[in-house]
């Protein structure tokens, strides 16, 4: 079916919350809107044609047959309704991602019902997305992957979604504007030029506490942005997993350092932020220690994905 | 942002196709062989298709398929529109919608078309098993709808069960809506000349074989059912059309005032309730002599010089009147002389030998009574035979029958009669009617059938009136006491449900007419006035269409909440070890603590380990429990989780 145009978005604005909410959230009746759609509109007149005929011939089957449509009409109105009402769900954001992306929200919906819930359509609420079709079987819980485009650097909130079914009918619309509260990181859109000369040191571990690869050093806490290849796998089996998993510290290498630095850059803010993105995700690739400056914060030279991270949520955060 | 309407699954298409034959099909019985053969092919091409690979019909040849449809519709019926038409374009277009599904729009488009074509049937019946079949019909064109709707992949059997489910929440409505929805009578505009085609009954004429025609159908005339006793066969003559006028070979009515027939009754009067087949004519076929007139609004009932009862309209549909009868009465005694004088002629040049006869019996018995008798006693001596199949009959139709062939059926003996009479210069007349029926032991209504068609004769006696008198009961009695089965020799060609011979039949026959009879009473007889009826007995009295509309939105209001009350009963947990997971997490989040749904109860009892230390044992151990019990094997106990639930509760 074709949606109406203004209407559509009227009827968007009007039923969209004004904020996200935090924690789970359950559709319950007051969340729920129902219309007619098309095909509910095209049943009616028919269903008036059939009452005039029936009445004009005077068929007093017809009449019975018409109210009994009348009555599968309301009958599927409920139960559109019904399809929606009860789902919880919630939404989380994922890793980071550079701007020109698409973000993959996961939204994790439950169905607590004993019946399965048929035909739901999720869309954002202004209709941009292409609609994902789910169907849920009961008691199930099931994740469902939402691409929003990931445009600007900094935050993106998640939009409030459209959650929308006709099942079992057609003949109604229910829907439902959820607004989980879900963020995720977007790292500036990276422009890539060639990396300012580096500084290289030469000196080989002397310096006590940095890191290298290539002589173990010690064993500290895990830390999220650590690679598990450096989990230290034996340790965590000894203690039956009841301590936090604990990574293999390296040092030793030979290392050059590199700052990058925000008056090294060229052009506006923008275009700034965005050569040192790609500075940074080059540095990290080439494996060399890289320290960032900004004005107003530096963060001395390091390498491993704790310190991208750290250093492209200070350019994603950057405020001008 | 337009959308495009969601496109057609392969699976849909078997139930679009059940759809569309399930629809059609019935229609084949009223529409010409082509339009059949044209959608059957449509239908077969569209099923070969759906295995090969469904692609729509090229533009040419749908435009081709509509032109040719809608020509050869022009030529058989010489127009588009008008009820049998109207039905056979619907026909045509449903067949042709196959040819272009594309999108989910068109099969809703279909599924519609459906809908309507359903409506159509009950122009040609409206009977029980009508009624079944397109209950059923209904079932699977919701439950293509619902498939449309849900996953491509649902079986059949959870689309038909969803469907029976709605259809039967939907029932409620139905009746509801029956009883209250404030009904008009048609029609809201003209009808097409074809809407009431094909109706047997009695005509306003009678020629040689018309009433041993009808007579050969089984088809139910009336049903009536008296407060009190049922009048004994030999007086069940229903009156309808008065036949005055002969030009030789057929009667006709001749003239009537638009007056009383100046009636005396007698004898006591039995009320009683006639309910009418459908004949497409205005006369109501009352019991000899009726003494009150029905007054249903809209019918305007009227008896005229003739004593026929009519109404202001035909009988386009079954229809219910109450009657007052007196078998006891006098009728015209003061009859003026220029009716009398009609009554008396007859066509020059036709049946010599009759008149003849009839002068005879003026010239021997000076009283008109005694030429009656003489009339009467000569069926009753001569060899006369009553049948279903008289021999043929030339131009001199009397004389043949009355010299040479004998054998006749009851319009012969009734046109003799009377052809005799006004030789003999007494007044007669032909009045057909109905006369006997039979009691079906099941409800107790008085059954007439078409095979209960009669004729019979009037003649005016100074001081008596109109006398009713009834040859065919000269030549077999049988035939007015116990009905035209018994007075029939073998191996006349009566209706089988007729023939009283088989009585396994009969008892069969007999229930099943009771049930129709009261599908037709309490279903397909509720009218603007049954409504009132039931509106009063609610106790609205004159209830008007202000009234009726509250009182049908009130009500179906109600119902509508009634159902969603019962839709959106809070669901019960499935799994009892959930629901009591569950009522942790609300007693957790009471405390301030968030628990997001898709955290695991374990990982749940670990992060509480630090977040909130003194509940931690009591969550793990409720968590441990829940997970054992979802995760292993068999029923498990729920016991030990209820105790640990009541542990952390206390917390």
């Amino acid at each position: 079916m074709i949606h109406l145009r203004l209407p559509g978005r009227w009827l968007a604005r009007l039923t969209q919350p004004r904020r996200s909410e935090s924690g789970p959230i359950r559709l319950n009746r007051r969340r729920i809107y129902i219309l007619p759609t098309r095909a509910g509109f095209l049943y009616l007149a028919t269903l008036l044609i059939m009452l005039l005929g029936a009445i004009n011939y005077d068929l007093a089957l017809g009449h019975a047959l018409v109210f009994l449509l009348t009555g599968l009409g309301l009958a599927g109105m409920l139960h559109t309704q019904r399809n929606l009402l009860g789902l919880e769900l919630a939404a989380s954001g994922q890793e980071p991602v550079t701007a020109g992306e698409l973000a993959h929200f996961r939204i994790s919906v439950r169905n607590p019902a004993p019946r399965p819930r048929i035909s739901l359509e999720w869309s954002d609420a202004r209709r941009t997305l292409p609609p994902l079709l789910q169907h849920i079987p009961p008691g199930y819980s099931t994740t469902l992957q939402l691409p929003i485009p990931a445009v600007q650097r900094g935050w993106l909130e998640l939009p409030p979604l459209r959650l929308a079914s006709r099942y079992p009918l057609g003949l109604f619309e229910a829907w439902a504007h959820p607004w989980p509260e879900a963020r995720c990181l977007v790292y500036p859109r990276p422009h890539f030029t060639p990396l300012p000369p580096g500084l290289a040191t030469g000196s080989t571990g002397d310096r006590h506490g940095h890191e290298g690869q290539e002589d173990f050093a010690g064993l500290r806490e895990r830390q999220p942005a650590d690679s598990p290849r450096h989990i230290a796998w034996k340790a965590a089996a000894r203690d039956m997993g009841n301590r936090p998993l604990q990574v293999k510290t390296f040092s030793g290498g030979a290392r050059e350092e590199l700052w990058l630095d925000w008056d090294a850059a060229h052009g506006d803010a923008e275009q700034r932020l965005s050569q040192l993105t790609a500075w940074v995700m080059d540095a990290e690739a080439a494996g060399l220690d890289y320290g960032l400056r900004l004005p107003g914060c530096q963060f001395p030279p390091a390498r491993g994905p704790a310190h991208r991270h750290r250093c492209l949520e200070a350019l994603a955060l950057y405020a001008a | 942002m337009a959308r495009t309407s969601a496109p057609l699954h392969h699976a849909h298409l078997p139930w679009l196709l059940l759809v569309a034959l399930l629809t059609t099909l019935p229609h084949s019985r009223y529409q010409p062989l082509w339009l059949t053969a044209v959608a059957g092919l449509v239908l077969l091409g569209v099923a070969w298709q759906w295995r090969q690979g469904y692609q729509v019909a090229r533009n040419w040849l749908k435009l081709l398929l509509v032109m040719a449809g809608c020509a050869g519709i022009l030529l058989h019926y010489k127009t588009l529109f008008g009820r049998d038409a109207g039905v056979a374009m619907l026909v045509l277009f449903m067949a042709l919608k196959l040819l272009e599904l594309k999108h989910r729009r068109d099969a809703i488009v279909l599924v519609t078309l459906g809908y309507f074509l359903l409506l159509t049937h009950y122009f040609y019946s409206q009977s029980i098993p009508t009624g079944l079949w397109l209950l059923g019909t209904t079932l699977v064109i919701t439950a293509c709808l619902i498939h449309l709707h849900g996953a491509p992949q649902a079986s059949p059997r959870t689309s038909l069960a969803t469907s029976g489910k709605l259809l039967l929440q939907a029932l409620p409505f139905m009746v509801l809506l029956y009883l209250l929805f404030p009904r008009i009578t048609g029609p809201l505009w003209g009808l097409p000349q074809d809407a009431h085609a094909g109706r047997t009954g009695l005509s306003d004429t009678m020629s040689p074989g018309n009433i041993s025609e009808l007579a050969q159908s089984g088809e139910i005339a009336l049903r009536a059912f008296f407060n009190g006793p049922v009048p004994p066969p030999e007086q069940r003559y229903w009156r309808g059309p008065v036949l005055d006028s002969y030009d030789g070979r057929t009667w006709r009515t001749g003239r009537s005032e638009n007056r009383a027939p100046g009636l005396e009754h007698t004898g006591p009067a039995l009320h009683y309730t006639l309910t009418l087949e459908a004949h497409n004519q205005r006369w109501l076929l009352p019991l000899e002599m009726p003494a009150s007139l029905p007054d249903p609004p809209g019918l305007e009932a009227r008896i005229d010089s003739n004593g026929l009862v009519q109404a202001r309209n035909p009988l386009k549909s079954r229809q219910r009147v109450e009657f007052t009868s007196s078998p006891d009465y006098r009728m015209g005694v003061m009859e003026s002389p220029q009716v009398l004088w009609r009554n008396l002629q007859l066509p020059e040049g036709f049946n010599p030998r009759t008149l003849a006869l009839g002068r005879s019996w003026q010239q021997r018995h000076p009283q008109p009574r005694q030429r009656v008798q003489a009339a009467l006693d000569h069926f009753r001596q001569e060899p006369f035979i009553y049948t279903l199949r008289p021999p043929f009959l030339g131009q001199q139709a009397m004389d043949e029958f009355l010299f040479n062939t004998r054998r006749g059926f009851c319009e012969h003996y009734a046109s003799a009669f009377v052809i005799l009479m006004r030789a003999a210069g007494v007044p007669a007349r032909v009045v057909t009617g109905y006369q006997g029926g039979e009691i079906n032991p099941v409800d107790g209504f008085l059954v007439v059938r078409q095979s209960d068609a009669h004729a019979w004769a009037e003649v005016w006696l100074e001081g008596q009136g109109w006398v009713r008198v009834d040859p065919t009961a000269a030549i077999s009695p049988a035939r007015i006491e116990t009905g035209i089965a018994s007075a029939l020799p073998e191996g006349e060609p009566l209706p089988m449900l007729v023939d009283a011979r088989l009585d396994w039949l009969l008892s069969m026959r007999n229930q099943w007419e009771a049930i129709n009879n009261r599908w037709n009473q309490l279903v397909l007889g509720y009218n603007p006035e049954r409504q009132r009826e039931l509106f009063a007995r609610l106790g609205f009295q004159d209830a008007d269409w202000k009234t009726m509309g509250t009182a049908l939105g009130i009500s179906m209001g109600t119902l509508l909440l009634l159902l969603a009350a019962w839709v959106f009963r809070p669901v019960r947990e499935n799994d009892p070890a959930l629901a009591i997971w569950r009522r942790a997490i609300r007693h957790l989040e009471r405390r301030g603590i968030a628990c997001p749904p898709w955290e695991t109860p374990l990982a749940l009892a670990r992060r509480l380990e630090q977040e909130a230390p003194e509940l931690a044992p009591a969550v793990a151990e409720l968590a441990q429990l829940v997970t054992t019990a979802r995760y292993h094997p068999g029923s498990p106990r729920m016991e030990p989780l209820r105790l640990a639930l009541k542990r952390l509760l206390r917390r």
